[in-house]
């Protein structure tokens, strides 16, 4: 088999996107039709009618550095499916629910407010949080703890160097992320589903790791708000919740952070939530995941076939025990 | 020439227009979610995981019909429009149908996707660790356990829904038997439930319609109860 790296990839994806483009135009023109023949709920069209509106795009990133030597080999998914299937419960709670609710949410002006151990406490801008940092492509496997995976080219830079220009202390243990809390824009937090706001935690370490990006676009462009716009995480080895989306703050810690999915179910999230096919979710089966895209599912492999990055930030530590 | 005729020369007989025109159309009905989905999954007009839209789609629509068929007697006692019981067995059947179709794409699309296929995709030994898998799943996965369990009770009221097996069992003994409806729907209701990740709303509202629904028969069979013991000293009266 042809083992294509992503950058052979992407100019395909792209002249993809018109032709998916008028499929939409047909798909909403078919689901307007079946709308009105009355057969069908509500429910059943949704998945529908979001991926007919799809998300503005065109922003295209200046300057995007290539070549990340950990590159994913596997085929990238489509645009389509990174921005059509989201589990972004500010914006409801169906995947198909943050590309049509998130549509008009607002991401400029955006700031960022770094809080805690740290000798640089302050609210920042997001063009300050960016400045100097080299954007950076990194194609990511990234599994959901649902059982489903993809591989995203994300576009960020290393979450280390943001932590350094924050100066922690030696009391900063972890540090906390919080995503931001507008229930007149995130019509999803104005229902008690979740703990809000969303919150996070790296271990300082784990946070400290070249893998773990922040990540601010997608393909090249910049990030879409249902992906997380506009600076989100990416932790490639962690299952997909703790890559936090729309970060509006960052605070560095004594105490292990209670993360949102933790508090929710205790026995099903962990903090660690890294990807491991021996301990199971007491509802599926972490042993294998379906990639999107392809109906046979593939093993799932420890930290996600990162392992050989990060293991060692783990040794001696219960892995069964701390999920 | 019957009376109906007599009134009126267009008037349809009532068990004809049911049998010919409103069976037909509810039957078609039922059958519009499938189409649905099948029209949807060939055109790509899916999400991006249009394996799992499949699974939950006809899980969703399996206790809509359920719902709908418990309905059913309530309505009739409501409005007294006793020929609604002609579509109970149709709905109750395309549950059934639902449900089947249910765990058909569960069976290939969760457990034989996840098989070791390098051996061949056809294979006795392919077939014999999907039972195996499937198997465990159920064993080991409460949600699994539960949502089999509520699909393997539909099994027998869906093999007794034909007149001869009706007369065969007899009307009591028939309507003993599918009174396990009730713990069909309820437990598909706690399948879906302990299925969600956080928000229960849709279980929920499943959950309030069901219950409703069996509380109906509890408040009603007591209203009866009642009504009866009040009237039975006056046997003339009770026939008014």
């Amino acid at each position: 088999m042809l083992i294509k790296q992503a950058s052979d990839i992407r100019s395909s994806e792209i002249t993809d996107k018109k032709v998916y483009l008028n499929r939409r135009e047909f798909i909403r023109a078919a689901a307007i039709t079946g709308a009105a023949a009355g057969l069908l709920g509500a429910e059943a069209l949704a998945p529908v009618s979001a991926a007919a509106k799809g998300a503005p795009h065109g922003r295209k990133l200046a300057t995007i550095k290539k070549g990340f030597a950990l590159n994913a080999p596997d085929k990238v998914n489509a645009w389509e499916d990174i921005t059509s299937y989201n589990n972004y419960y500010e914006f409801g709670s169906d995947k198909s629910d943050p590309a049509e609710m998130a549509r008009n949410f607002k991401t400029e002006p955006w700031t960022v407010t770094i809080d805690g151990e740290c000798n640089k406490k302050g609210v920042m801008n997001l063009e300050d949080v960016l400045k100097g940092e080299t954007l950076e492509e990194r194609v990511y496997r990234h599994r959901c703890v649902e059982a489903w995976s993809m591989i995203i080219p994300w576009v960020g830079f290393p979450l280390a160097n943001f932590i350094k220009r924050c100066e922690p202390t030696s009391k900063a243990k972890y540090v906390e992320f919080y995503t931001l809390y507008d229930p007149k824009q995130m019509p999803g937090t104005r229902v008690p589903v979740l703990r809000w706001p969303y919150v996070e935690g790296l271990r300082m370490d784990e946070a400290m790791h070249p893998l773990t990006i922040l990540v601010a676009g997608l393909y090249d462009e910049v990030l879409p708000n249902q992906d997380g716009a506009p600076l989100r995480l990416a932790v490639p080895w962690k299952y997909g919740f703790k890559h936090i989306k729309s970060i509006v703050k960052v605070r560095f810690v004594e105490r292990q952070p209670l993360n949102t999915w933790q508090q929710q179910a205790p026995d099903e999230y962990g903090f660690y939530a890294n990807v491991n096919p021996g301990v199971d979710h007491p509802r599926w089966s972490q042993n294998t995941e379906r990639r999107i895209g392809e109906f046979l599912r593939r093993k799932t492999v420890m930290f996600n076939g990162y392992g050989d990055q990060v293991a060692s930030l783990y040794t001696g530590l219960d892995l069964r025990r701390n999920y | 020439m019957d009376s109906v005729d007599n009134k009126s020369a267009f008037r349809i007989p009532h068990s004809a227009l049911i049998r010919w025109l409103l069976k037909p159309a509810v039957f078609l009905a039922g059958l519009g979610p499938v189409a649905w989905l099948i029209w949807a999954a060939l055109t790509n007009n899916l999400s991006a995981n249009p394996l799992e839209d499949l699974t939950h789609e006809t899980g969703v629509w399996t206790l809509r019909f359920l719902c709908v068929t418990l309905s059913i007697t309530p309505l009739r006692r409501l409005t007294g429009w006793n020929a609604l019981i002609r579509f109970r067995r149709m709905t109750g059947l395309f549950a059934f149908f639902y449900g089947s179709l249910h765990v058909l794409i569960y069976a290939i699309a969760d457990r034989y996707a996840g098989l070791d296929l390098t051996n061949g995709y056809v294979t006795p030994s392919v077939f014999r660790e999907l039972v195996k898998s499937v198997g465990e799943d159920i064993y080991k996965r409460p949600y699994i356990t539960v949502g089999f369990t509520a699909f393997t009770l539909l099994v027998p009221l869906a093999l007794t829904s034909t007149a001869g097996m009706i007369r065969r069992l007899g009307g009591k003994r028939w309507n003993q038997l599918h009174r396990l409806v009730y713990v069909s729907a309820i437990l598909g209701v706690v399948h879906y439930w302990w299925l969600v990740k956080a928000d229960i709303r849709r279980p929920l509202a499943y959950g309030i319609v069901v219950g409703a629904l069996l509380i109906f028969r509890v408040w009603w069979s007591r209203l009866r109860t009642a009504v009866t013991w009040k009237k039975s000293p006056d046997p003339v009266r009770r026939s008014v």
